[in-house]
C-alpha cells in the first residue's frame, strides 16, 4: 500500500512524530511504501539539524534523515508554517535574506501542495497529532 | 504543476475543524490548506465540530489579541468554489449558538449525519 504521512506537531513536546516514525518504519518492514511525510504547523520544527537532545534520548530529526536516507522517503516541511516558525534551506535563506539555514538532512522545504498531492496519489494518507 | 501531476483523479476531500479559532494556530493553518487545495479540482467539503463551530462566529474581533482575523475567509470560499459547509447541530446547540450567529451559509446536520460524511470521505484532513 501507498502511505502518505501528515505530522502536525513538533519533537519532544508531543508523541506525534515519534508515533509517525514507528508507523513509516513498520509499514516498510511490512513492505508497504511511504509516498511523502509532510510536516505541519509546529511539525516543522521537526526538520531542525541544530537540535541536541540529551546522549541518552532519540534524536528525532536525525532520525528521520536517517530513515529518508535508506529508504529514499520525500520529507517536506511547509514552507508557510516553516517561515513562521524560522525553519529555513539556502533557497529560502537567499530569499529572506537570512544569515543561517537549519534545515537538517533529506528534507526539504516546499508549499502546501504537497500535502493535497499526498492526499490524492496516497491510498491512505494518515495523520499524526492532536 | 502539481495540478497535471493528480492525473485526473478526483477524490472526496474532507477537512474537520474542531478547534476554536483563536488560541491555537490550527484554524487557521487550516484555512491556508483548504485555499492551497481548492486549486487541485478535488470534491471538497468542510465540516465544523465541537469548538470548531465558533471559527464560522459573525463579528469576530481580535484587534486586542493580536491576532490574524481570518473569519473573512470563510464567507470567501465560495470564490474557491468550496461550497460544502456542514456544521453538527448538536455541537452549535451545546455552545449556546444557532444557524443566525455563524457569518457563512452552512448545511447544518447532526452528529449520526456528520459520522455518514466522515465514512463517505476518502482523505481526511483533522484540525
Amino acid at each position: 500500500m501507498l502511505f502518505g504521512i501528515l505530522v502536525n506537531e513538533g519533537p519532544y513536546q508531543h508523541q506525534a512524530s515519534d508515533s509517525a516514525y514507528l508507523f513509516a518504519q513498520a509499514a516498510i518492514e511490512e513492505g508497504h511504501t511511504i509516498f511523502r511525510v509532510f510536516f505541519y504547523h509546529d511539525g516543522v520544527n521537526n526538520g531542525t539539524r541544530l537540535a541536541t537532545p540529551p546522549q541518552d534520548d532519540r534524536h528525532i530529526p536525525n532520525r528521520w534523515s536517517e530513515l529518508a536516507e535508506k529508504h529514499n522517503i520525500d520529507l517536506v516541511l511547509c514552507v508557510a508554517a516553516a517561515q513562521r516558525r524560522g525553519m529555513v534551506d539556502p533557497d529560502e535563506m537567499k530569499r529572506n535574506k537570512k544569515d543561517a539555514d537549519n534545515i537538517a538532512s533529506k528534507f526539504r522545504i516546499s508549499g502546501l501542495g504537497q500535502l493535497i498531492e499526498a492526499g490524492v496519489q496516497t491510498d491512505r494518507l494518515i495523520t499524526f497529532g492532536d | 504543476m502539481e495540478e497535471e501531476l493528480e492525473g485526473g483523479v478526483v477524490k472526496k476531500f474532507l477537512y474537520v475543524n474542531r478547534r476554536a479559532p483563536h488560541g491555537t494556530i490550527y484554524a487557521h493553518e487550516a484555512l491556508e490548506v483548504v485555499l492551497i487545495g481548492a486549486a487541485f479540482d478535488q470534491d471538497v467539503s468542510l465540516a465544523f465540530i465541537d469548538d470548531g463551530v465558533f471559527q464560522l462566529k459573525k463579528e469576530q474581533d481580535t484587534a486586542e489579541i493580536y491576532t490574524k482575523n481570518f473569519s473573512k475567509i470563510y464567507s470567501a470560499l465560495e470564490m474557491y468554489d468550496v461550497e460544502k459547509l456542514y456544521v453538527e447541530k448538536e455541537s452549535l446547540e451545546s455552545r449556546g449558538l444557532t444557524e443566525d450567529d455563524l457569518s457563512v451559509d452552512v448545511k447544518i446536520i447532526n452528529s449520526k449525519e456528520m459520522k455518514k460524511l466522515i465514512t463517505d470521505s476518502e482523505v481526511i484532513f483533522n484540525f
